[in-house]
């Protein structure tokens, strides 16, 4: 099988390229980049005008909800909103029913992701047997299996003793620990951020010091151990504040941050209607001074990697009242619009440093083949439309579930078609 | 919030907007967003409507044929039998379903009751849920017109309308009085509907309460907010007594009822450094001797039971303008 | 807008009508005044006075709004939604003739709210209807007892009766094409 992906600008940071580079890809490889390749007598992907080309994009939080939860989402369904949303790859999180704390599950993830045949799916394998915090999973069995990390996500790891062992237990095995950071006594029964809005609302409250403790106590495990450790779905400003410090420090600390937390705040509870709950999710929007340091990090490189939390629930789950509801909105189909939008076109960030956000660095992090397109990589490749004009629509979602705060917002930027192996696994209908 | 703010001239129908004859919407969901012309509108038909309390026969047909559910999933007493009464005194035909039987025990939604109760026609809907918002999702995803009987911590639209007319009664206005609330501010939804009112209506709002249940930004919410008794009961018109709830001292909100007695709780002398002309209120239930002492709850300045009576013809001004604009939309389309 | 009555027209009907009172009812014994809101309420007042200057007697006199017995209410999109105010009746009604006092007569719908809203409040021995103007069209077989003036009128017609205490002067207008 050979593709040869034709015209378009290829921009490749970690390679150094940006310039007009054609990509040949045999057998699911690259096999070679370079000016007017011919294409002999491989199939031709013609680039569209003004597309770029780059690594496949790879999101490194999502929540594909199989096996158990098939309601919500599949492994195919997840995976088909992945390539359209252009991830070539995703790394899903363990809080399935059951929890994926054994290589069996795991086993059962590659398989149907086998199946689908869309998007790589990583898995990520629970810290402790259930996410319960209270006993080591077999992290070892795991990470041969195939698990890239390993994360409690939905809880953070229990206790200050459980996450140094687990720390130094991956570390051994060459993976990182993610961490849902947050304090469990902070949090109680809250359901929005902390702040006016909640309070005028008569909604109970989540501050950012709930997330930014575990945050600090994370580095300081981390530097404890000299392990790595990853903190997912960053919301606060004090937590940033702490990533930063302990970067500067030399503590092997990295961060991610969720599209809907370097744009929208708490005034979403408000406004356009009050008690939405698909601006409900965890950890929740906060305050514009909160919002404006993620925009910041991301613009100073103290943020490492862009990554969804997609999170999807069944829209009988979320029609309810705000406190019942499920935390969580879909992010697969709506991440590339966004960041064009709101960081390329407004200046905040340059193209390279969105791949090193969605590609490059998601890779390093996980330990994963991507963020590059130099021969003997992977033949995984997105090719972006920065002008074009997307309305986000729920209803015409790939994802099985549709509960997106974006509908109907309209964006510049897109994506014009997913390359997995060589094989074009999405295209945009136009 | 309410965009009108407090710097007008002191009176209830102030001059900026024309005396409302309806109400804008068609269904009360909260005080937030009503003019200071509705408020006055509802406080007016209220008066009326206390006229037919006192009556030989408490009835007047103004609602004859409409059907009228009470849908209550807390329990309730007070506030249930009060719409009950008002309901009947406007000659509604009235529903009360306390879910502890109903089917919300077998698991079904809110909006599924809700729909099931609709296929039934009635013509209103008077629910209290234990969750805030949860009448905004009614109103936004069912037909019938919505009155909010307390959802969750947000707002108990009534109870602020009826302590704004006791209020006016004695004091012939709301605007310029110092009104000191002290209390668990942070869980109460009677606090927060009385302070969206009382500063539409150009009061001089203070409210209290240990630093552990203020609500957090209170600094956003334009009142003066102090730990302090005595400041705020200092000179006030009014003094307004929340409940506090034994369960505060899980989530160590306080330590024990005793020390909120001794330092927040309404005695004789604390009393004594308001007005002399002040009134004392409570929305009930009143926990005696922990947010209030018995001699003050019983004593001359207390309006307490006052505002339960009120609470009826209030109601029944409510019921009466939705009912009112029920019967407009339904000849219009 | 042609003038039908002046004030002093108005003045002398009122007058009459004070006299016919106490010659129908042999005195004023049991009866008492109640006028429907709102320019029904001046006019008993005026009432009272006049005949407590003739008679000599005090005639018990009450307020009624009928705003919450109408039956076109919670039927009528026309028009803003009336005011509701209060009712006042200061006495017992129980064996008293009640003479109902109103503005303009009509259809007759607001003469029987008020005969409902007055049965609620006890039983009177007789009702007597005193109305300013009587303009025809009744809809109800509703009669005055006692008239100020009858003005034929269309439909399209509406008739307005000015008070002093209520609108700065004393005369009866109508408005509209015949």
């Amino acid at each position: 099988m050979k593709l040869l992906v034709k015209g378009g600008r290829l921009i490749d940071p970690a390679a150094g390229r940006d310039g007009a580079f054609d990509v040949l890809i045999e057998d699911g490889r690259v096999a070679k980049v370079g000016r007017d390749l011919p294409a002999n007598d491989a199939a031709i992907f013609e680039v569209p005008r003004g597309a770029l080309v780059v690594p496949g994009l790879i999101d490194m939080h999502v929540h594909l909800r199989e096996p158990g939860q098939e309601h919500k989402e599949t492994i195919a369904t997840g995976t088909a909103s992945a390539v359209a949303g252009g991830f070539t790859a995703v790394a899903c999180m363990p809080n399935t029913d059951p929890i994926n704390d054994h290589a069996g599950i795991t086993q059962f993830i590659l398989k149907k992701a086998a199946e689908a045949g869309l998007a790589r799916v990583y898995p990520i394998g629970a810290v402790s047997l259930g996410s319960r915090g209270e006993q080591l999973a077999e992290l070892g069995e795991q990470r041969t299996a195939g698990c890239v990390a390993f994360s409690d996500d939905g809880r953070p790891v229990a206790t200050a003793l459980l996450m140094r062992r687990a720390l130094e237990y991956a570390g051994m095995l060459k993976a990182v620990i993610i961490d849902h950071c947050e304090d469990p006594s902070l949090k109680g029964d809250g359901v929005a951020h902390e702040g006016y809005r909640a309070a005028a609302l008569g909604l109970r409250g989540i501050p950012g010091a709930a997330e930014s403790l575990m945050v600090e106590r994370d580095i300081s495990l981390a530097e404890l151990t000299g392990a790595r450790v990853h903190v997912a779905h960053m919301s606060a400003r004090q937590s940033l504040r702490a990533v930063r410090a302990g970067k500067a420090r030399g503590v092997q600390v990295t961060c991610e941050v969720a599209p809907h937390h370097f744009t929208l705040t708490d005034d979403a509870l408000a406004e356009p209607v009050q008690y939405d709950t698909n601006v409900k999710m965890n950890p929740p929007l906060r305050e514009a001074a909160d919002r404006d340091a993620m925009l910041e990090g991301l613009a100073d490189g103290s943020i490492d990697a862009i990554a969804t939390d997609h999170a999807p629930h069944h829209a009988d789950e979320k029609m309810v009242e705000f406190d019942r509801a499920p935390f969580g909105i879909v992010g697969l189909e709506t991440a590339v619009p966004i960041v064009f939008d709101r960081l390329i076109h407004t200046g905040r960030i340059t193209l390279t440093r969105m791949i090193e956000l969605l590609s490059v660095n998601p890779a390093r992090i996980l330990g994963i083949p991507g963020g590059t397109l130099t021969e003997g990589q992977l033949g995984d490749v997105t090719i972006l439309a920065p002008d074009m004009a997307t309305t986000i629509s729920a209803g015409a979602l790939r994802s099985r579930s549709k509960n997106t705060p974006y509908d109907g917002w309209q964006f510049r930027g897109g994506v014009a078609a997913t390359i997995v192996g060589g094989r074009v696994v999405y295209q945009h209908p136009q | 919030m309410s965009t009108h703010t407090a710097d007008r001239t002191p009176d209830t129908a102030p001059a900026v907007d024309a005396p409302a004859v309806r109400l804008r919407s068609r269904h009360l969901l909260g005080i937030e967003g009503l003019t200071p012309a509705e408020i006055t509108l509802i406080l007016d038909t209220s008066e009326a409507m206390k006229e037919v309390g006192k009556r030989a026969i408490k009835k007047v047909p103004a609602l004859r044929g409409r059907t009228v559910v009470n849908l209550f999933f807390e329990p309730s007493t007070r506030t249930r039998t009060s719409f009950e009464i008002a309901e009947k005194r406007l000659s509604a035909d009235t529903l009360s379903i306390a879910t502890a039987t109903s089917s919300v025990t077998k698991g079904e939604s809110l909006l599924d009751t809700v729909r099931n109760l609709e296929a039934m026609s009635p013509d209103m809907i008077v629910m209290r849920h234990a969750s805030s918002g949860a009448p905004h999702l009614l109103a936004r995803t069912c037909h019938s017109a919505i009155i909010n009987a307390g959802d969750g911590m947000h707002e108990h639209p009534t109870q602020a309308l009826l302590d704004a007319f006791t209020i006016r009664e004695h004091k012939g206005r709301l605007a310029g009085l110092k009104i000191a609330i002290v209390g668990d501010l942070l869980h109460s939804r009677v606090l927060r509907s009385n302070l969206i009112l009382l500063k539409t209506m150009g009061a001089d709002l203070w409210v209290c309460g240990p630093a552990t249940l203020f609500p957090p930004a209170i600094e956003q919410f334009e009142v003066h907010a102090t730990t302090s008794v005595d400041e705020a009961v200092e000179g006030a018109d009014v003094v307004m007594m929340l409940r506090i709830q034994n369960e505060r001292m899980h989530g160590h909100f306080i330590p024990s009822v005793r020390e909120y007695f001794a330092l927040f709780g309404m005695t004789p002398a604390r009393l004594r450094r308001a007005s002399p002309e002040v009134i004392l209120m409570h929305p009930g239930p009143m926990n005696r001797g922990v947010e209030i002492d018995s001699e003050v709850a019983d004593g001359p300045y207390s309006v307490i039971l006052e505002q339960v009576s009120n609470g009826v013809a209030v109601r029944m001004a409510v019921l009466y303008l939705l009912a009112g604009r029920e019967a407009d939309l339904s000849e219009v389309s | 807008m042609p003038q039908v009555m002046d004030a002093d027209r108005m003045s002398r009907a009122l007058t009459r009508i004070a006299h016919e009172i106490l010659e129908r009812n042999r005195g004023l014994d049991d009866v008492a005044l109640v006028g429907v809101r709102t320019r029904g309420v001046p006019i008993a007042r005026r009432l009272a006075k006049l005949l407590r200057e003739i008679n000599g007697d005090h005639v018990p006199t009450g307020s009624l709004d009928i705003t919450l017995y109408r039956d076109d209410l919670m039927r009528n999109a026309v028009g803003p939604q009336p005011v509701v105010r209060r009712t006042e009746i200061p006495f017992s009604i129980d064996g008293r003739r009640i003479l109902l006092v109103d503005d303009v007569l009509y259809t007759g719908r607001t003469t029987r709210a008020a005969l409902d809203a007055l049965i609620d409040f006890g039983r009177p021995k007789a009702i007597q209807l005193v109305v300013m103007v009587d303009r025809g069209h009744r809809e109800l077989p509703i009669k005055a007892d006692y008239v100020g003036k009858n003005v034929p009128t269309s439909a399209r017609q509406s008739v307005q009766v000015r008070l002093e205490e209520i609108d700065g002067a004393d005369e009866i207008l109508i408005e509209g094409e015949a």
